[in-house]
């Protein structure tokens, strides 16, 4: 941990009172900054996002001069401004950070794809007084790999050349791609749906009906019947609230960000839909930092929407700063309120207890953009988008690494990884045969290609030991080192690990530790797998172990090499 | 119905194979407890106030169906749940979570506390292991290097070695939730999750104010105190030889605490669970008792030197005591002493006597002392410093409701929605009691604190108000007008419980806000949203300080706030009434027995025929049917040479006596000062005699605290040298001027008091050795005391209270061309009273060791000063030079001295003019001027 030097008794300055002082043009100071931002605790995110924007970092000082704005402690925001690893913090007396920063990122896919050999080229490229080079967690870029992200801008596909001519561009706005507008998507035909579901055409019984025979599930990752949840939410006494899940941070996802860069709105409506139907009185949309593209479109489309005539469900933009953790759910509403993003304990559960203490409706983007042509072609229709009769609908699959055509696939749940390879990615890339996949992201686990026949749903991995998720699939090759990939989940973990329980913060620590040191000892391996999956508060630590059980049981040599 | 009478939920489940019930909110930790099965734990602190928070994962337990395991201390049961709390899969995922923590721990016999809770719970969980995983710390396994990045002992009190952090957050919940000093947090994230200090700030540098909850709190010594430690900071040294259980010394917040001693050394003082603090302390309780082993202790009886005359300007240390004193042998010195008072009392009377009891003593104590003057010389000029605190609260609650007592403790704010705080700064002089206001504020009660200066309450405050200083009263009457305007007043309760509305419903037709606005320096508007949050609240309460009481309207201020509950019916109910906070430990029970010049104990007037007559009856001789001269009085009649011949016990009024140059002038004329103390004060300097006593540690007796609770302690540790316990010293001087008491034991005394006392019915000495602690009154013996009074009328003759309207009254001495600023005085939270104890405490006066001035920065700016600087404050009657500090929470145009500074005394500066009523001289105003000093240090007096 990042701590100044060994501390003696040290006599304070008795020309001041305890602790950090601060004048008031420092106040002043960041009072500026934050524009006509509210002082309220639950925007403190947002308050550090307009300094660090502003600044390039968060001084100490702005950290002592915000919490006074927002009449905190110090430490309430220093805690927050450190949780979140987008947030340069800089003591009195420290340089700050230079003044260009290349995030690379090094998920599984990335790797594959040499950001770890990009980072060095850069660093040897640049002057470290002027750009800063960081080996950032996946930003959801796994099929243009590597991927870079410099101010607020998206390279995929990264060479050293491409961002060394980039460091000197101005970054400070994002590429926007042709996307479908307000205007065009109702000029489409949407929001028609929602005008039906206003109008009591579709009564919110009838939704919930709709969405339940549909068989729409989860898309974040768990799965949960959505319009189960629906019900769940609506039961319990309001005011209710929304939160719209848009922390799409399981390395080698990208599906979210896919759909939001081309059709906004269709999750939009959902949400509308889906707020009116259960009766949220507010929509919060936590949108991960590392998709500026995505949040700067829905800046734009959410108040296309609102100023419109259509009557709508007052929505909230948050911006989250770097923290895969904040994807869970309960950690999302923990950050929402402006503070660290630590899981809650379950029960009670978000459905009853949630953001604000409200019963809380959460849902994944990809969930959302489906409801309005669920209701409009209804149940039955979607139902029959499966694979065969187990498996309803329709999944966007995430996938990445060596097939030849990696992005976002549209294709019927359950479908057999061979299929969705051969059908969809136009097959294993030139000279790659299938030795391993991912099946769900980092957390999902690994397994071998003489699994590559099982059904890609939920329900068909747990029984081995892992989950498909948020559908993020990664192909390895006999190129690649399943144990290289393993470390890379496992450092990825440790890394996004809130540290708030001890399974899960000491034992990615040393997972990671005992891997690089190439420990075989199976029984200090099992123990530890064991505690991390029976006792860790969430699903981070309760399947980072997934891909070294994995590796133990159908790659053991790799395991033991 | 509250809450208690509501029937609680029951709830069945199955707990090891057993049926069990579970009442509503209980954890299935507790549960498990309850019968019998302790479950390991670290982040769980089994004590009130902490929350579960279910982070370290030892207390896993398996419900039945659950793929997971839960966190015992944080899940509730429910209806029909099977648990298991034992079972190789529970007790393998527990031994694995303390291996995972153990593997990053210094080895146990060198790690800070091999005694703690981590070390037991490891063993309970079955690590009987060295732990088979890799580390990154540098102190994993071993001893903590000292140059260990995680070491940090800055504080002068407190080691932080976080090599033995599990990163549970014990501390954070400690200092957030249980004392809301919100101090540490947990930086970082993942397996760089740590406590950090503000903004990861060394311990010694940040905010913290040093409470030790923390401490208190940490499960593996990563946060211990330095006591322990050795020289390294990161290892234990010091194992106590046994824990005794005691009662603070410093303010009225009356804490209970648990001394550790090493031999007859204080090492340690932790929190007990008594009804003041609930386990909490802050700083002087808990790292302020080495001044007790202060080689500064009397520890002979001293006689002044024929050689050494009295000198007023004088400044004596420690060191000087021979210059001026010699030894005696006890009878020699209390022979010596006796004689001084009876010539006086033979030879001119004994009205040319007075006496200062303390309010620091026991309650045994303050009534021997009070008897031993009025019995003794037949006069009543004794007093004590309460004059100079809350005589004028005490003067107006007598007046109006017939009692000088808190109306409900300060615990009340625990049940209540409204609470308003003037003039007081319980964050500094309070820190147990502000706890409770500050949780109240974040359970979502309205906080309104109104101070001259801002002050960190405000922070928590829904109205903060900042108002102009000494303009109490109309911003106070600003609200009672809007109020009545506003037909927000309690008729019922008005015309049931009181008398005076009219005359004060007329007075304050003239103090409209709109006309208050710019007299009291606060919005029109602002103050009548005060007045409707106060009064339209369910349960409101008043809690004020010296703020309120030390100024020349000081009666009227209190005045104002009595008529503010009044009216309001906010008085006699549970959450609401009326709280002046008492300053010092036994201040309450020092005036309830009697240690006032008007009052025989439990307030009975002297000028009473029948009450003197009981007293004469008891005490065998006519006792002075007058008055006697309250402190301040005393002090002008010794200047005048009427008082001959004074007995100090335990108080300085050379240090806490206003306008001091006058004061201590009067002192050194007095032709014999007997003072009893454990230090060698600046009232000592004057002494003919001074008799080497006991510190609170080392005597036995009761106190009584703000809350009316009386709670008694006993010796922990004998007085050094030959120093006495102040009961006998006191006894034994009655002796010598002829009264033979003829007390054994303390018990003795407590009896003959209480039996003078009817507030303390049913609270006998038995009771009080059982319980620890009692509120008064009590009903009977076997009933809890009366936490909440005035709940049927009030104990006036009428048993109505009555309403006093007031005038606008502008401070004695407002700023002038000469003297453009305000000087107000007070304490800092290290420093206690005239600082004779707290500047003897190592880590305290390493805290705040020199006298400042607290200055707008802004101010500082416009004058040219320089913040560290040495300046000359100067008023009318004196100046001190001390050290510029700038402090933003000083007003504009304002400027502040703590008195506790015997380098430059505060009170050279202020004035001594008096409250008509309480005789409470004007501290927290007067004019002055600041300048750049001449001369570097030095006390520039006269």
């Amino acid at each position: 941990m990042e701590r100044r030097a060994h501390e003696v008794t040290k006599q304070r300055d008795p020309s001041l009172p305890k602790g950090r002082q601060i004048a008031d043009s420092d106040v002043a100071e960041v009072r500026a900054l934050l524009g006509g931002l509210p002082p309220r605790r639950d925007l403190l995110i947002e308050a550090l996002h307009r300094i660090q924007d502003a600044r390039g970092h968060i001084s100490t000082t702005h950290i002592a001069a915000l919490a006074e704005i927002l009449r905190l402690a110090q430490v309430e925001v220093y805690e927050v401004a450190s949780f979140y690893h987008h947030f340069d913090i800089v003591r009195e007396g420290e340089a700050p950070p230079p003044p260009v920063t290349i995030r690379v990122s090094t998920g599984v896919s990335c790797e594959m794809a040499g950001a770890y050999d990009l980072i060095d080229e850069l660093v040897a490229a640049t002057d470290p007084n002027f750009v800063r080079v960081v080996a950032a967690p996946c930003i959801g870029q796994a099929d243009g790999a590597p991927a870079a992200w410099i101010g607020k801008r998206i390279f995929r596909n990264a060479t050293k050349d491409q961002l060394l001519r980039a460091i000197v561009q101005d970054n400070s706005t994002p590429d926007l791609p042709d996307y479908e507008t307000f205007e065009s998507y109702r000029a489409n035909g949407g929001y028609t749906v929602l005008a039906k579901v206003l109008s009591a055409e579709i009564t919110p019984e009838a939704a919930i009906e709709t969405m339940s025979g549909a068989g729409l599930r989860g898309l974040g990752g768990a799965g949960f019947p959505a319009g189960r949840k629906w019900g769940f939410v609506r039961g319990y006494e309001g005011p209710r609230l929304m939160t719209v899940n848009g922390d799409e941070g399981e390395p080698g996802t990208f599906k979210d960000r896919y759909w939001m860069e081309r059709h906004p709105h269709k999750m939009l409506e959902g949400a509308q839909i889906a707020a009116r139907v259960v009766g949220c009185e507010r929509i919060y949309i936590y949108m991960r930092d590392e998709y500026p593209t995505v949040l700067e479109i829905l800046r734009r489309e959410m108040v296309a929407l609102e100023a419109s005539d259509i009557p709508t469900i007052p929505m909230e933009l948050r911006r989250g700063a770097g923290a895969y953790i904040c994807g869970e759910e309960s950690a999302m509403i923990e950050s929402i309120e402006g503070k660290r993003g630590l899981p809650r304990h379950r029960p009670p559960y978000i459905a009853q207890v949630g953001l604000f203490g409200r019963p809380t409706l959460n849902h994944n983007i990809e969930t959302l953009l489906w409801v309005p042509e669920i209701l409009e072609k209804g149940a039955d229709w979607f139902a029959a988008q499966g694979w065969n009769e187990n498996h309803s609908g329709l999944r966007s699959f995430s996938v990445s690494g060596r097939v030849k055509e990696p992005g976002v696939k549209l294709a019927p749940a359950g479908i057999p990884l061979q299929r969705l390879i051969d059908d969809y990615c136009g097959g294993m890339a030139d000279g790659h045969t299938l030795k391993a996949f991912l099946p769900g992201g980092a957390s999902g686990g690994i397994f071998p290609a003489s699994m590559a026949d099982t059904p890609m749903d939920f329900g068909q991995w747990e029984p081995h030991g892992g989950f498909i998720g948020s559908h993020a699939v990664v192909i390895l090759s006999q190129a690649d080192s399943v144990r290289a990939a393993v470390l890379n989940t496992m450092r990825f973990f440790r890394h996004e690990s809130c540290g708030q329980c001890t399974p899960c913060r000491q034992g990615t620590a040393k997972m990671v530790q005992m891997l690089e040191m190439g420990s075989a000892e199976r029984a200090l391996y099992d123990d530890l797998l064991m505690v991390m999956g029976d006792s860790s508060i969430c699903g981070l630590g309760q399947a980072a172990g997934n891909c070294v059980k994995h590796l133990m049981r159908y790659f053991p040599e790799e395991f033991s090499q | 119905m509250s809450l208690d009478q509501t029937p609680l939920q029951v709830i069945t489940f199955t707990l090891d194979g057993r049926e069990v019930t579970a009442a509503e909110g209980e954890s299935i930790w507790q549960v498990a407890k309850r019968q019998g099965t302790d479950i390991p734990h670290l982040c769980w602190k089994d004590s009130p106030g902490y929350r579960a928070d279910g982070n370290c994962r030892a207390c896993m337990v398996e419900v039945e169906g659950e793929r997971t395991l839960t966190a015992s201390c944080v899940r509730q049961p429910s209806e029909g749940m099977v648990v298991n709390t034992a079972n190789d899969r529970v007790s393998t995922n527990r031994r694995m979570v303390m291996e995972l923590l153990a593997a990053d721990m210094p080895a146990r016999d060198t790690s800070p506390d091999p005694d703690a809770p981590f070390w037991t719970q490891a063993d309970a969980a079955g690590l009987t292991e060295a732990p088979r995983f890799p580390s990154s710390r540098p102190g994993a396994g071993k001893d903590i290097p000292v140059d260990s990045i995680f070491h940090d002992a800055s504080h002068p009190s407190i080691a932080v070695n976080l090599d033995a952090c599990i990163s549970c957050g014990l501390c954070e919940r400690a200092c957030r939730d249980v004392q809301v000093n919100d101090v540490i947090g947990m930086g970082g994230r993942g397996d760089h999750a740590m406590p950090v200090f503000d903004a990861a700030d060394p311990m010694g540098l940040s905010s913290c104010v040093a409470c030790g909850e923390c401490v208190q709190a940490c499960p593996t010594g990563a946060l211990l105190e330095k006591t322990l430690l050795d020289e390294t900071a990161t290892q234990r040294e010091v194992i106590p030889d046994c824990v005794e259980p005691s009662v603070c010394p410093f303010c009225g917040v009356g804490c209970q605490t648990e001394v550790s001693l090493k031999g007859n050394d204080i090492v340690k003082v932790d929190g007990r669970q008594g009804p003041a603090n609930r386990g909490k302390l802050c700083v002087k309780g808990r790292f302020g008792m080495d001044y007790v082993m202060s080689d500064e202790r009397l520890t002979k009886p001293l006689i002044r030197r024929e050689d050494a005359p009295k000198n007023p300007h004088g400044h004596y240390t420690f060191a000087d005591i021979p210059n001026l004193f010699r030894e005696a042998t006890w009878d020699e010195a209390l022979e010596h002493a006796a004689r001084g008072l009876t010539r006086v009392r033979e030879t001119l009377g004994g009205k040319a006597i007075a006496g200062f009891g303390s309010a620091k003593g026991t309650n045994e104590e303050a009534y021997l002392f009070q008897k031993f003057i009025r019995q003794g010389f037949g006069t009543n000029n004794v007093d004590h410093c309460t004059r100079l605190c809350h005589a004028s609260s005490v003067a107006a609650l007598m007046e109006g409701v017939g009692s000088g007592a808190v109306s409900a403790p300060f615990t009340a704010a625990d049940d209540s929605d409204c609470i308003l705080l003037i003039g007081c700064r319980p964050e500094q002089n309070h820190p147990v009691a502000a706890t409770y206001f500050k949780q109240a504020a974040k359970r979502g009660a309205k906080l309104i604190v109104m101070d001259p200066r801002r002050q960190g309450l405000m922070r928590h405050a829904s109205h903060p108000v900042i108002f102009a200083p000494g303009r109490d009263v109309p911003m106070l009457n600003a609200m009672i007008h809007t109020i009545i305007e506003e037909g927000l007043t309690d008729e019922q309760y008005i015309q049931a419980h009181t008398d005076g509305f009219d005359a004060l419903k007329e007075k304050v037709k003239d103090f409209s806000p709109e006309a208050m606005a710019e007299v009291c320096g606060v919005p029109a508007e602002t103050l009548r949203d005060l007045a409707r949050t106060y009064a339209k609240a369910e349960r409101a309460i008043i809690f004020w300080g010296m703020g309120v009481s030390q100024h020349v309207h000081g009666t009227d201020n209190a005045r104002c706030l009595i008529a503010l509950s009044l009216i309001t019916g906010q008085i006699g109910r549970e959450g609401t009434g009326l709280h002046p906070l008492r300053g010092q430990n036994n201040v309450q029970g020092a005036s309830d027995a009697g240690l006032i010049p008007m009052v025989f104990p439990n307030y009975r007037s002297v000028e009473d025929p029948d009450i003197r007559a009981e007293f004469e009856d008891a005490w065998g001789r006519s006792l002075d049917p007058e008055r006697g001269l309250t402190v301040v009085e005393i002090m002008h009649e010794v200047a005048e040479r009427r008082i001959r011949a004074m007995y100090v016990q335990g108080e300085n009024p050379a240090m806490s006596d206003p306008d001091q140059a006058h004061a201590r002038k009067a002192l050194a004329t007095l032709d014999h000062l007997v003072v009893q103390d454990i230090f060698f004060t600046e009232t000592a300097w004057f002494a003919d005699v001074i008799l080497p006593a006991s510190a609170q540690p080392e005597k036995p007796g009761t106190y009584t605290n703000s809350n009316r609770q009386v709670q008694v302690a006993m010796p922990v540790r004998v007085p050094p040298g030959e120093a006495r316990q102040d009961w006998k010293l006191i006894a034994e001087l009655a002796l010598r001027c002829g009264h033979d008491w003829g007390y054994r034991e303390i018990d003795e005394v407590y009896s003959e008091m209480a039996a003078h006392m009817p507030s303390l019915d049913n609270i006998s000495w038995a009771r009080l050795m059982r319980e620890g602690a009692v509120t008064y009154p009590a009903v009977a013996e076997n009933l809890p005391g009366e936490n909440i009074i005035f709940t049927q009328g009030f104990p006036t003759k009428t048993g109505r209270a009555h309403l006093v309207p007031t005038d606008l009254v502008p401070p004695d001495e407002m700023p002038d061309a000469e003297f453009p600023m305000v000087l107000t005085t007070g304490r800092m939270l290290e420093h206690w009273h005239t600082g004779a104890m707290t500047r003897r405490a190592t880590a305290l006066d390493a805290q705040e060791p020199e006298p400042v001035v607290a200055m707008h920065p802004r101010d500082i700016g416009r004058m040219g000063l320089q913040r560290g600087a040495q300046v000359t404050v100067e008023t009318r009657r004196g100046a001190i030079t001390l050290t510029l500090r700038a402090d933003r929470d000083v007003t504009q145009g304002m400027l502040f001295i703590p008195f506790c500074f015997v380098e430059a005394p505060a009170n050279f500066l202020t004035n001594p003019q008096l409250d008509p009523f309480g005789k409470i001289p004007e501290f927290k105003y007067c004019a002055a001027r600041i300048s750049a000093a001449d001369t570097a240090t030095g006390i520039a007096a006269e």
